[in-house]
């Protein structure tokens, strides 16, 4: 006889509490699919029937984590909102009748309860959870572009109130056991799976009935006024403040902020509704499949290395040495110590090494004071940082990164002065931006051991690393820098060598392209404002005076003399004019150097340098503000393409997320590839064309885009 | 067609907008009834002869709830056969209602309406209530409204006023209105507001600042600065105004209208109906207007609106003698000059609301009756009010003196 598993099981004991275990067969985590909401269904009626033999009922998993959250396959092919609507509506009901039956049901949180998961325990009258570091809770759907819709909002709302259930879910926030105590969404914690089914069972004993506080009948939102759901400040200031960080790019985030508020006027049925109608709204949007494409698909797919060579075992690094000590140097120290790895900081004096390391330490202590870092682990990893002078203390080091000054020279003594102390099989990395590794690796002794890792600043913060192959970088050595950057817990990407990698590359063309604006006669402030309100988090012209203008002169006629000698010569852009007068003839070097674009008043805000006008005097033409926005998004994303065509990077994830997570490409296209598709690469092509057609040819579309809106297909499979 | 007359216009002083104003204590119904019988006293009204009253109301809400024309009304102890109306165009409520009577007069079918405004500032602060866009942020989401301050931060930041020329124009304002105060100008409609044994509570304007000076206006912190920088509502203005780096925040409680406590009344009716109840005209009401402008920029509606008010009486600005334009903001009056070139010397020749206050309902009616004093004083022919409104509007009235 064929023994079917069911996805819940449905198990009672002598005292008459039902466990109801989720363990949704063929599946690695359990979801809210279609098996669930029918699974569920039948289990809430079969309670319902058995009610007087029932006390109360335990809420668990048989999985190592409690509940994923959403079908996101699912979601991402949804273009139907009613169905949608209908899906939604359907999830929730036996929820909120199980919650009204009467029983205490209590949530056994025995692993991470994110999304759907975290609202399924809200739905109970207890949640206790077991007390692991790792365990995460939390609504995170915002991250990828869509609302809680299985009653999340409006049961967070009506546990919190308005004021500090909006932000968890706007930001998607996401916390541990013991902050969830804190927040009181948590009625205990427990120390592992045993006591905590223990805990639930006990507290049904000692709740022999239940009802949430919203049904009862003189529940009020926490934090309502006599006239209001909220604070009428809070009210008026909150949305505001949303648009001025997301720049209304975001539907989620205001979708989510509107299902909150408005359902805060109205009973928790309609509220609910209200709920359903939101995320079926934003789900069917462009922008959600944007966000679950590339965050939730294609970042798994780096997670669990589809771009990292097959066949070469896993590896871990005990020990690493860091060349340099400058910003980057001691960033890199700082998290691998903050990840257990000792490290060796050398730079030219002890002295250096000393002040650098005094620098990581109060780095850390911003982190004890702000971000809940505890003095414990800030002094565990201090322990771990070893300030050098002397190239012998890198004797056994498993991995060497270079990160010294962007000079070739420099940068060969360095490797030739500090390879020696390698270990057997160690791996030689440079942090270079610039710098082709093929190149730099002549001066290695084992150029099938020399790697690019390029970290972004501050590094602390920057989750990306480019991980770049040279010429003769071997498959070995190039899986094993991936799992380093994965043992440090940052996000790679995986490039091959070629001049500005894949970020820096793609960033160049953003900010020439302000640059080129400003040539045209487009006045400053409608550049800048058009980048930010795009989705860039800064505008061309503030970001070329941080990086300098001269610097970025200097690199110009490097690349014309490198090119020369190569027998090309270096493309022209209008740009290049813009940056040669404000560097040679108006004397304005960036920030650094006194004011760019930008003068920088001691002690107050940058504001444009009013001698702007004067030199780049306004167009009388009118630029349509809808192309300047474009502008900045299209050329990002074909110089992406190029990159693809020319195999810079292999695959359009790593193109998608190193765009977003390295050079501040808009979150809400999920990646300059994914915008593509978005718009679709037949529009996309003709757009670029007009563009073209007003603006230069580098906007021709590349052949590849051509190929691939010839095919109509997208870009992104 | 019956020619929309007025017989007569008055006016209570304005009280300061908080608990130590002289008029906190009176309530808006009770400023509203005091005046209403005083108007009907000094008319010699048959207060059954009255058709219709309606009050221009900002906050309507709480104290100044219900349809506070029929309750004051009843209150002051007129007949009841006349009915009453409440009505809101936010800072243009009491030109609206002034323009509504005009309109109901020609039409023919009505003959004797008084109409007014009223706002208790003390008791009704500006938001205190909530409004449809607190209970739906898809409103703001959508229609990216900012507070009316930072709309007129942002006007001047477009129009280049510095923070120079904006105390200026409200120096100008204090100056004129003190002047103005000293001379008697206001006497003639000015009702001081008593209490119920007859004592004065106030008998003049008293937000105006005798001290004022430019150094004083300079030292005024701007009151927009923190709820534009850090509400996030410049960021807003600029989404709709690219082309702009930042708002330069040059408003400050000196030269932006004064929070006040204020009831005005005027008397309308058909020519027919003056001479039945034996009432003189004053003046006629020849033009009155509507309109919409950009939302986000808000305030800019005064000179658009009195173009379109002047062409339907098939005039331009250089046949109007006196011009009366609400002092919202100083950048209002300064972008109403640039607009429409009229000389500084017509427009609020008796200072504004920057120093009178603008008890928002009851302000387009003061502007009227205001107006019309002074052109009587002068022996001049016409004039135009005209108030900027909230969410985009301006609102427009032309008067012609008998």
């Amino acid at each position: 006889m064929e023994h079917l598993k069911t996805a819940i099981d449905y198990a009672k004991d002598a005292r008459g509490i039902v466990t109801l275990t989720i363990d949704m067969p063929g599946q690695a985590t359990n979801t809210m699919n279609e098996v669930f909401r029918e699974a569920y269904r039948a289990v809430v009626e079969r309670i319902e029937a058995e009610r007087n033999d029932i006390t109360g009922i335990i809420l668990t998993s048989g999985k190592p984590t409690f509940f994923a959250g959403g079908d996101l396959k699912s979601l991402l092919s949804a273009d139907d909102a009613a169905a949608l609507f209908a899906r939604a509506e359907a999830t929730k009901v036996p929820m909120r009748r199980l919650e009204k039956l009467g029983k205490p049901v209590v949530a056994a949180i025995n692993g991470t309860a994110l999304g759907g998961g975290f609202e399924l325990a809200l739905a109970c009258h207890a949640r206790f959870a077991v007390n692991d570091a790792a365990l995460q809770l939390g609504l995170p759907e915002a991250s990828l572009g869509l609302i809680p819709g299985a009653g999340g909002i409006v049961r967070l709302v009506r546990l919190l109130g308005l004021e500090a259930a909006v932000p968890l879910i706007v930001d998607g926030t996401v916390f541990g056991p013991e902050r969830a105590l804190q927040l009181k969404l948590l009625t205990g914690l427990a120390l592992d799976k045993e006591q905590l089914i223990e805990k639930a069972r006990q507290w049904i004993l000692e709740n022999v009935t239940s009802e949430q506080p919203w049904d009862r009948k003189d529940f009020r939102i926490p934090g309502s006024t006599s006239n209001a759901a909220a604070p009428l400040a809070w009210l008026r200031t909150a949305p505001m403040l949303l648009m001025k960080k997301h720049r209304q790019r975001y539907p989620a985030a205001e979708a989510a902020m509107s299902a909150a508020i408005e359902g805060a006027a109205v009973d928790f049925d309609t509220a609910s509704r209200i709920e359903s109608r939101y995320l079926a709204n934003v789900a069917v949007g462009g922008v959600a499949k944007n966000m679950i494409r590339t965050f939730f698909f294609q970042m798994n797919e780096i997670k669990s290395r589809k771009s990292r060579p097959d066949g070469i075992p896993a590896a871990k690094f005990g020990r690493v040495g860091i060349l340099g000590a400058g910003l980057m140097g001691r960033g890199i120290a700082q998290v691998c110590a903050q990840r257990g790895i000792p490290v060796v900081l050398k730079d030219v004096s002890a002295e250096q090494a000393g002040k650098a390391k005094s620098q990581i330490e109060s780095n850390l202590a911003k982190q004890v004071a702000k971000s809940g870092l505890s003095a414990e682990r800030m002094q565990t990893a201090l322990a771990l940082i070893t300030p050098s002078a002397e190239a012998s203390d890198l004797a056994g080091s498993e991995l060497l990164i270079e990160a010294v000054f962007e000079d070739r020279k420099l940068k060969a003594e360095v490797t030739r002065g500090s390879e020696p102390y390698l270990s057997t099989g160690g791996i030689f990395a440079s942090n270079t931006s610039t710098l082709p590794i093929t190149g730099l690796a002549q001066a290695s002794a084992r150029p099938e051991n020399f790697v690019g890792l390029h970290f972004f600043s501050p590094v602390d913060r920057m989750p990306l690393v480019e991980v770049i192959k040279g010429a003769r970088t071997s498959l070995d050595t190039l899986a094993r820098a991936y799992d380093f950057v994965q043992q440090v817990g940052k996000i790679p990407i995986v490039v091959n060598d070629s001049r500005g990698f894949f970020t820096s590359r793609v960033f160049g063309t953003f900010t020439r392209e302000g640059g080129a604006m400003l040539a045209e006669g487009v006045d400053p402030a409608e550049i800048e404002n058009a980048a930010v309100w795009v989705g860039m988090p800064v505008g061309p012209l503030a970001v070329m005076d941080e990086t300098s203008l001269s610097l970025a002169w200097s690199v110009r006629l490097q690349t014309i003399a490198d090119l020369r000698a190569e027998g090309r010569s270096a493309p022209e852009h209008p740009h290049w004019a813009v940056i040669d007068k404000m560097v040679n003839v108006l004397k304005r070097p960036g920030r650094a150097g006194g004011g760019g674009f930008y003068d920088y008043p001691e002690g107050g805000k940058k504001r444009l340098w009013p001698g702007l006008k004067e030199h780049f005097p306004p167009s009388a033409k009118r630029i349509p503000p809808q192309d300047l926005g474009d502008r900045f998004l299209f050329i990002q994303a074909i110089e992406a393409v190029r990159c693809i065509e020319e195999k810079v990077v292999e695959s359009p994830r790593d193109a998608n997320i190193g765009a977003v997570l390295g050079i501040g490409y808009p979150r809400w296209t999920g990646g300059p590839l994914q915008y593509i598709d978005m718009i679709g690469a037949r529009k996309f092509v003709q757009r670029a064309s007009d563009l073209a057609g007003n603006y230069g040819d580098r906007f021709v579309p590349p052949a590849l885009l051509m190929q691939v809106a010839e095919s109509n297909g997208p870009f992104c499979a | 067609m019956a020619e929309a007359m007025i017989f007569d216009a008055i006016r209570t002083p304005r009280g300061k907008g908080r608990r130590d104003g002289a008029l906190y204590e009176v309530g808006p119904v009770q400023l509203l009834a005091g005046l209403m019988q005083e108007l009907e006293r000094r008319t010699h009204l048959d207060t059954a002869e009255i058709n219709d009253v309606l009050i221009g109301c900002v906050q309507p809400y709480a104290e100044q709830g219900g349809v506070i024309a029929k309750t004051a009304a009843l209150a002051a102890r007129w007949d009841w056969k006349g009915a009453g109306l409440q009505l809101n165009r936010y800072c243009g409520s009491g030109l609206d209602a002034v323009n509504l009577a005009a309109q109901k007069i020609r039409s023919g079918w009505d003959d004797l309406v008084v109409t007014g405004g009223v706002e208790s500032m003390s008791r009704m602060g500006i938001g205190a209530a909530p409004s449809v866009r607190d209970h739906q942020p898809r409103l703001s989401f959508d229609l990216k409204m900012i507070p009316q301050g930072v709309s007129a931060d942002l006007l001047a930041t477009l129009d280049g006023r510095t923070r120079e020329d904006v105390d200026r124009y409200a120096f100008r304002s204090q100056q004129l209105a003190a002047q103005a105060r000293d001379e008697g100008r206001f006497d003639e409609s000015l009702v001081p507001v008593r209490d119920l044994n007859g004592m004065v509570l106030l008998a003049s304007d008293e937000a105006i600042r005798y001290d004022a000076t430019l150094e004083g206006l300079a030292k005024l912190k701007p009151s927009f600065a923190e709820m534009g920088e850090f509400g996030g509502f410049d960021v807003i203005a600029q989404s709709k105004y690219p082309k702009l780096e930042q708002i330069r925040h040059v408003h400050t409680a000196g030269n932006s209208s004064g929070i006040v406590d204020g009831a005005a009344l005027m008397l309308i009716g058909s020519e027919a109906k003056g001479r039945q109840l034996g009432l003189k005209p004053r003046a006629r009401v020849i033009a009155t207007a509507a309109l919409g402008v950009e939302p986000t920029i808000m305030l800019t509606g005064p000179a658009p609106v009195t173009q379109i008010a002047l062409g339907k009486a098939g005039l331009n600005f250089d046949d109007i003698d006196l011009f009366e334009v609400n002092e919202a903001f100083a950048s209002v009056v300064l972008r109403f000059l640039d607009d429409t070139n009229v000389p500084i010397e017509k427009v609020n020749v008796n200072g504004g609301a920057i120093a009178l206050g603008h008890p928002l309902g009851a302000t387009g009616c003061m502007l009227v009756g205001t107006l019309l004093d002074e052109l009587e004083r002068r022996k001049l022919k016409r004039g135009v009010a005209t108030l900027c409104a909230a969410d985009g509007m301006g609102v427009a009235t032309v008067i012609e003196r008998i």
